[in-house]
């Protein structure tokens, strides 16, 4: 049998210590059961000589030194998968809680997972259209990305996110393999309930599975949900070959329980308190996004992210940034200004986009009109500045027309109904609509032979 | 004696382990039962600090620790170029093909392919003295390069006997010598440490452009061969897709790419694209001179430490056989935190924002293994270091970025509104700087033109000129200047989207060689000259600023192909045509008519 300890030396925050222990595996997982018969799950994250630290994924409310008692696996968290998950809702800590029963499998998956050797990888080239015609015209989604939305305190990503679901669109007879895998760390109930009505609604409730760790559920746990939302996506796309959107929302919850097991750890901190390894725990997160060589499957991340006081250089959206294959940038005087979607575009960005556009892809032209349209609604943004000052009555001509380019900008272009579907030719058709407010000579980014063949028609 | 540690303490990377008086500091040891890769860090005692260059999760108290009586080495030999290695020269590509699309740990200190034969050329014959680092055979190791065998460092003497020149594999010895009775067996690799900058004969000056192709770094902030840069800017400003440009377009023999904790993706573009993409000049694939060292933001941050060094020695190695070679490492920031978090574990006493004190030092004396250098065999060549930094926050003033600009030659800034208005390469004239213009003008004059220099100067004087004016145009518009003041704005208009901006992905603009750089910016001087002239001599603005003109000289950087190569002449006479016209109409007080 098991060797099961009975005494703590220390429970503290989301921490127990123990010493005397034999035998501790770093990152192994542990069960404390408690006088209640409750049991609660941990995580070896040290070992000093036969001092074990412990983070408990519930909290340390209600446990005595003397009254647990402790046993190790010996192994790292490991969880269950088979194609029955789909449609189903579990907790942050994978357990189901639709009533539904278990999940059996024969195989479990180490939720950590492992770095995708980058020769493995296959480089994603082609989009997902999602209707939306800022995204696909200006920053389109790559099959395989990890395209986060940096959003603030009561702004409509969730709807967002919502719609990208509903109306993603991958090449034709793909379309039955598509999947959502959603993980919600931290938000409130109504949240969840909206995507869930979101997920019913679109019709696709039968091919999303949910791990909700909500608002008042355990902090600690929020640590273990993306992982096994990770994990089930991992299985999903690279063993059953679907393509997986994988939603989470909200990685500056997610990244606040870091920050407080750091803390209760007495860690040396880096910028604002948050720990220095913040970068790689991120990563571990986000690189698990993209595509394998011999897997027809793909794994496309959308994290949601409020930036705290609407701050870009804040280290969990800066951090974010750096590892992201782009961000969408929500603004909060675009909302105010009643526009929905509310993307500031200037700071928004699609790394991958350059090899999943143009002629084999969406259109020819498609590289060099959005570049046109972000240098241009650039110097709209200098134009307006300047007409603040000295009035709009007083810019030259031109100026006159950038201002009114930049205004259909926002009215006809990047404002959109929350039903509304463009393609990407209405899109792109669009963007040259736009274009033609300004005069020829203006065009510097776009390729003369296509300013001909669609500028002129 | 059994050298065996015990581990007692695991936190992350760091591990602890007691009974290890017998082990050296920076030993390479194995750790645990599945052998994973460490390095000592330090001892105290009969404890002995280990950074762990794999995943410690599943390590267990009490396993031991291997001693290999090493300090952590690379392999050095053929079957490096084209290949893609971790940040210990593990290659990926066979852990690939041994079936893991997955890092698994464990698989142990794998290095170059010994079952590999190649073709090697004996230069030598006994009888013959060789000193350290002189060339006894040659192996064409890929279409462009070829592998220099050399006499590692340190080992000299007479050559005893050698094997004929013929097919053989890098565990084969080829030469044998004999230092006053003592044998050395030369294989075709070496070994070194990774920490230690191999020997040289001496520095020598920097004279000569490393050319990049890129118009603004070119012209504007030159990169010399053997010198260091600099290339910090915050997310979405550029810097891997200028750092890629620099790997595909720079005129070095052989390119070290490090990607140290970034993306995944952008190492398999690489690895997708290069061996597709040809070297201009021998029409060979660009793979051929490239060496990947990948450390991907969620592989072990340890490795992500050494890969770094990895990288600078591997150029160090082919900069001894007398090539020019330009090290990418993107991006120092993610090394410089790997120093943070494992020094965190070490609970060492932090200095600036958490990094520990000797970040400035490390940073230092890792730039000051580039060089332009005489190697020990009396060949010439160089180690060009490109950095880019990634400042927490975009904000230069963060401890990385500080200790890095104090250090290097040439900081190419890059600009967030730039990037945000597409502005590409979002480098900033105003704030980046080149310490080489001075050293390089020389060569400009031997290699370019003897007013190149000149013309750069002139151009930046328009654009600082443009930046003064801005800040009164930002207040008022544009429309109260005087022409004379207008005219600046307009060239400068020209100087910015027609010759700063280039785009990456445009077949004619990715690449420009020096000499069409300077026949670019002859037009747009000779368009300045003659338009300030004209409006000096109270002609309007309206009139001198001819809308086909000016927006065909912006294009000129796409329409200027091989077929067209004498687009620059017709646009100089174009410009001497219209201003010769306005000018005599203005003379003879027509111009009202027209």
């Amino acid at each position: 049998m098991k060797v099961r300890y009975l005494k703590l030396d220390k429970a503290e925050g989301p921490i127990i210590i123990m010493d005397e222990v034999k035998d501790a595996v770093y990152g192994e997982v542990v069960d404390i059961e408690m006088s209640n018969k409750e049991h609660r799950m941990g995580k070896v994250v040290q070992i000093d000589r036969g001092k074990v630290i412990i983070q408990v994924f519930q909290g340390t409310s209600g446990i005595s030194l003397n009254g647990v008692s402790v046993s190790f696996s010996g192994k790292p968290m490991e969880i269950p998968m088979s194609s029955e998950i789909l449609g189903r809702i579990f907790s942050g800590m994978a357990k189901p809680i639709d009533g539904a029963g278990e999940i059996y499998s024969h195989k479990n998956y180490n939720i950590n997972g492992r770095p995708m050797n980058p020769v493995a990888r296959l480089y994603p080239r082609n989009y997902i259209q999602t209707g939306i015609s800022s995204i696909d015209g200006l920053m389109t989604l790559i099959r395989g990305q990890k395209l986060p939305i940096f959003s603030g305190d009561g702004l409509p990503h969730n709807q967002l996110a919502a719609q990208i679901v509903r109306q993603a669109r991958i090449s034709g007879e793909e379309v039955a393999s598509f999947v959502v895998v959603f993980a919600a760390m931290g938000i409130k109930h109504d949240e969840a309930n909206f995507f869930r009505k979101a997920f019913e609604e679109a019709g696709v409730m039968s091919r999303v599975v949910m791990f909700l760790n909500l608002a008042d559920d355990p902090v600690m746990e929020r640590i273990i949900t993306p992982r096994c939302a990770l994990t089930a996506a991992e299985y999903l796309a690279f063993e059953c070959d679907m393509h997986v959107l994988v939603i989470m929302t909200d990685l500056t919850s997610y990244c606040e329980a870091l920050r407080e097991i750091s803390s209760a750890r007495e860690e040396v901190p880096s910028r604002k308190g948050y720990p220095g390894y913040l970068y790689s725990d991120l990563a571990n997160l986000y690189e698990r996004a993209g595509m394998l060589k011999g897997s027809k499957g793909s794994i496309t991340q959308i994290a949601i992210l409020t930036m705290p006081n609407d701050d870009i250089t804040h280290p969990v959206p800066d951090l974010t940034g750096y590892i992201t294959e782009g961000q969408i940038v929500l603004n909060r005087s675009l909302y105010q200004m009643g526009m929905y979607p509310p993307i500031n575009i200037l700071p928004s960005l699609s790394r991958l986009m350059k090899d999943g556009i143009g002629e084999e892809y969406t259109r020819e032209d498609h590289p060099d009109v959005a570049n046109q349209i972000f240098s241009s609604y650039s110097r709209v943004q200098e134009i307006r500045a300047l007409a603040q000052i000295i009035g709009e009555d007083e810019l030259s001509e031109i100026d006159r027309k950038y201002m009114e380019f930049g205004r259909q900008f926002e009215e006809q272009f990047a404002k959109q109904d929350f039903e509304e579907h463009r393609d990407i030719n209405q899109t792109l058709e669009l963007m040259w609509e736009l274009l033609r407010i300004l005069p020829e000579q203006e065009l510097t980014r776009i390729d003369p032979s296509l300013v001909k063949k669609y500028f002129r028609k | 004696m059994t050298r065996q540690g015990n581990i007692i303490y695991i936190n992350g990377p760091v591990v602890k382990a007691d009974h290890m008086e017998g082990f050296m500091v920076r030993e390479m040891v194995m750790v645990g039962e599945k052998k994973l890769i460490g390095e000592v860090i330090s001892l105290e005692n009969d404890l002995g600090t280990i950074q762990v260059y794999e995943e410690t999760s599943g390590l267990r108290m009490g396993e031991k620790v291997y001693g290999t009586g090493k300090p952590l080495s690379l392999k050095l030999g053929p079957g490096i170029i084209g290949n893609i290695f971790d940040g210990i020269e593990r290659p990926l590509s066979k852990i690939y093909d041994s079936g893991f699309k997955f890092i698994p740990e464990g698989i142990g200190l794998i290095s170059l392919d010994e079952k590999k034969s190649w073709d090697v050329e004996i230069l030598v014959k006994p009888g013959d003295i060789l000193k350290s680092g002189e060339v006894f055979a040659r192996v064409q190791e890929t279409s462009m390069i070829v592998h220099r065998v050399m006499v590692p460092p340190g080992i000299k003497g007479k050559v005893v006997s050698t094997v004929k020149s013929g097919s053989y594999t890098i565990q084969d010895t080829l030469v044998v010598l004999d230092e006053d009775g003592k044998k050395y067996e030369l294989k075709m690799y070496q070994e070194w440490p990774v920490r230690q900058p191999r020997p040289i004969v001496q520095r020598m000056p920097i004279e000569k452009l490393l050319v990049t192709g890129q118009r603004v770094i070119d012209t504007f902030f030159p990169l010399a061969k053997g010198g260091t840069a600099a290339i910090p800017g915050g997310f979405g400003t550029g810097k891997t897709i200028t750092q890629h440009q620099l790997a595909k377009w720079s005129d070095a023999d052989i390119i070290v790419y490090i990607g140290c904790g970034e993306r995944g993706n952008e190492m398999t573009e690489v690895l997708e694209d290069f061996p597709k993409l040809k070297d201009s000049n021998t029409d060979n694939p660009l793979m051929d001179r490239t060496v990947l060292i990948a450390n991907t933001s969620n592989m072990p941050v340890a490795a992500r430490e050494a890969s770094i060094y990895t990288g600078i020695t591997i150029a160090e190695y082919f900069r001894d056989m007398g090539y020019n070679v330009a090290v990418m490492a993107d991006s120092t920031s993610r090394w410089a935190e790997a120093l943070r978090e494992i020094s965190g574990r070490l609970e060492e006493m932090p200095a600036e924002e958490g990094y520990p004190a000797y970040l400035a030092s490390r940073l230092a004396a890792f730039y000051e293994r580039a060089g332009y250098v005489k190697n020990l065999n009396g060949s010439e060549g160089s180690i060009t270091v490109i950095g880019a930094v990634s400042p927490a926050g975009g904000d230069f003033s963060e401890p990385v970025t500080k200790s890095t600009k104090r250090i290097v030659g040439v900081f190419l800034a890059l600009d967030r509104d730039l990037a945000y208005a597409r502005h590409f390469p979002s480098i900033n004239w105003l704030s980046s700087y080149s310490s080489y213009i001075s050293i390089l003008k020389d060569w400009f004059e031997k290699n370019v033109a003897s007013d190149m220099m000149t013309l750069r100067s002139k151009m930046m004087r328009i654009l600082q000129e443009e930046n003064k004016l801005m800040d009164i145009v930002k207040l008022v518009g544009e429309d109260v200047l005087p022409d004379d003041q207008r005219i600046i704005l307009e060239v400068a208009r020209i100087i910015k989207t027609g010759y700063l901006q280039q785009n990456a992905y445009h077949p004619q603009d990715s690449y420009v060689a020096p000499s069409r750089q300077y026949s670019m910016l002859k037009v747009i001087d000779r368009l300045y000259d003659r338009a300030y002239s004209c409006v000096k001599k109270g002609i309007p603005l309206s009139k001198v600023k001819d809308e086909k003109l000016f927006s065909d000289i912006i294009m000129m950087k796409y329409n200027a192909t091989e077929a067209k190569s004498g687009l620059f002449q017709e646009l100089t006479d174009r410009i001497n045509h219209y201003y010769d016209s306005i000018e005599n109409l203005y003379k003879e007080g027509r111009a009202d008519e027209s």
